[in-house]
């Protein structure tokens, strides 16, 4: 880095260095809240300072929530989440491989313009021809309900994302993969999916978390609580504990430990890749 | 996932007998291509074709022309919905907009606490909108809420009791889960600034203020589009935390387009005028990312490349 702009950076520092920091405590006291609450017992939560830590810590909130078929909603999610990230992921980079290796067919150009349009249709706008489909294939109140248009509406991004990376492999790669004999499928086993490995992680933390994290499917695709994803648990929790605020913050403190446990472990590719993909 | 998985073995192995010229890899497409014309494609074409039928969303489907139409373009509540959806839209840009571009400038420096900082900013993008919304439901509880907490008697208002609060509190509560995003957009902008361009301002004299304006703001046009893009079209589709923290209220305050179908189509079981909505939803949706393309004024293909 140049010392000119290394200034001009140090010079921006103290207006943007304040908000930083104050946005820093704006994001992180509710969620500060959240932990310590989950740990009060209730009335302790009613007669001490909502900020303070909790005077006499307790797990009980969370066997509370255990009780209550926790375990059942978190491996619905788990079995939703990998149901469908996988193989969007897969399909998405068959066919991100495919739209740059045939650049001159004209159908995978379309294609490709298809997914392209495909990123502005919101799930939302389409859920209740969505809801049709599924009671017509018989699905209704089933987890592959939910996993089925979750594969569908991670494929535009991941198609874009992916295809920006394979785009970036060396022609010549792909030219002695050829001169070698190796097929187009051999040829994206083993030169594509290593060498966008990185993009492939973005990809795949990406979808995991909004399909992890979606609402409006499992609510209008599904009903049974053994069906129940965790975002749609967290809502009937807060119905159903109602004033038990530490109930609550500990259902919410459970299902948010698992993604920042990933978030620790792929956080710089995530990074890394989402300003990469979107910032081009 | 075990439905998908066999076709795809199976198309492979027809090719790899085929050779690999680059003709040869088009079906590597079709996999995602059907999933996504199942379920992405024929529902929005089905959406409209809904949308002139009468279906309480259990029975049969019944044809019937512009019945549907007629009634949600004579109800109040769709006026209303639009507004609502415009409003949050417009707050929620002009919150978000100069704030990301500000933590996006600082965390575009290098010094090792930014790294630290970029790190935490990302949490509010992980928890699902739900336990946002059911959180600060929580803390905003006039009584035992953030209010008593801090002692400050201002902060112990009837927050979601009130249309223009629970407005404000709904963007402030977008700003809080959206900003990082944004500002990690901005921040890879800003990196793609060229030094030597600060280089000639300072030669020229230009102070930091002027610098701003003048380099950082200019150069960052097309991050900004993508960034407001974003923003905009991502603000119709606002749901889950709509219908957890306020679910349309106090009244109808803040019913958007998003909720307004769903409570017309799974509460009410009018499907049909839902399928209206929906159909005008997307009909928003795409007229507001063309226009926002046309303001970039770019090639389409780049443009959508850089969303």
């Amino acid at each position: 880095m140049t010392t000119a702009t290394a200034r001009h950076l140090r010079q921006m520092n103290w207006l943007g260095g304040a908000f930083g920091w104050l946005w820093l405590l704006i994001v992180m006291v509710p969620l500060y809240w959240i932990v310590i609450t989950s740990f009060k017992t209730q009335s302790n939560y009613f007669t001490t300072n909502t900020f303070a830590p909790p005077s006499a810590p307790t797990l009980d909130n969370y066997q509370l929530v255990i009780e209550n078929d926790f375990i059942r909603y978190f491996l619905n999610s788990v079995i939703v989440s990998v149901g469908a990230v996988v193989p969007a992921v897969l399909v998405a980079f068959m066919a991100a491989y495919a739209i740059v290796r045939g650049v001159g067919n004209r159908w995978l150009r379309s294609i490709n313009t298809l997914f392209l349009m495909g990123l502005a249709i919101p799930l939302q706008a389409v859920v209740i021809p969505v809801y049709l489909i599924i009671i017509r294939l018989k699905l209704y109140d089933t987890l592959l309900a939910i996993i089925l248009p979750s594969i569908a509406f991670a494929i535009p991004l991941s198609v874009l994302v992916l295809s920006n990376f394979v785009r970036d492999v060396p022609r010549e790669l792909f030219e002695s993969m050829r001169m070698d004999g190796a097929t187009e499928w051999g040829t994206l086993w083993k030169l594509a999916f290593p060498l966008t490995r990185p993009a492939l992680v973005t990809v795949t933390i990406y979808n995991a978390l909004s399909i992890w994290n979606g609402f409006i499917l499992p609510l209008i695709l599904t009903q049974s609580p053994q069906q129940r994803t965790m975002p749609l648990a967290l809502w009937t929790f807060q119905g159903q504990f109602g004033v038990n605020v530490p109930a609550i913050a500990a259902s919410i403190t459970l299902t948010t430990i698992p993604i920042v446990l990933m978030y620790a472990i792929g956080r710089r590719q995530l990074l890394s890749g989402l300003t990469a993909g979107f910032g081009k | 996932m075990t439905t998908l998985a066999p076709p795809t073995v199976q198309v492979g192995k027809t090719t790899t007998a085929g050779g690999g010229r680059s003709g040869s890899v088009a079906w590597m497409a079709l996999p995602a291509l059907a999933m996504f014309i199942v379920f992405g494609i024929v529902p929005l074409v089905g959406v409209l074709a809904l949308s002139f039928t009468t279906w309480d969303g259990i029975g049969q489907i019944n044809p019937s022309g512009l019945t549907s139409w007629k009634a949600i373009l004579s109800d109040p509540g769709l006026p209303h919905a639009l507004w609502v959806t415009f409003e949050i839209m417009a707050l929620s840009w002009a919150v978000q907009t100069p704030l990301s571009i500000l933590f996006g400038v600082f965390l575009a420096g290098h010094q090792r606490y930014r790294g630290f900082l970029a790190v935490l900013y990302f949490i509010p993008l992980l928890l699902s909108s739900a336990a946002i919304a059911i959180t600060f439901k929580a803390l905003l509880d006039p009584n035992f809420g953030i209010g008593s907490g801090l002692g400050l008697d201002i902060l112990n208002q009837d927050w979601l009791g009130d249309s223009k609060l629970a407005m404000g509190v709904l963007v402030f509560v977008v700003s809080w889960q959206y900003i990082p995003f944004h500002a990690l957009i901005y921040q890879g902008g800003v990196r793609q600034i060229p030094d030597s361009l600060y280089e000639a301002a300072q030669i020229d004299g230009a102070g930091r203020v002027r610098q701003f304006f003048s380099i950082t703001l200019p150069q960052l046009k097309y991050t900004i589009i993508t960034s407001s893009t974003l923003m905009v079209v991502g603000s119709l589709t606002f749901f889950d935390l709509i219908y957890v923290l306020t679910g349309g209220g106090p009244g109808d305050a803040t019913r958007a387009l998003a909720l307004e179908m769903y409570q017309t189509g799974f509460q009410a079981n009018l499907m049909g005028p839902a399928s209206a909505i929906a159909v005008i939803l997307v009909l928003v949706g795409v007229i507001l990312a063309q226009l926002l393309r046309r303001l970039g004024g770019r090639g389409d293909e780049s443009q959508l490349e850089g969303v």
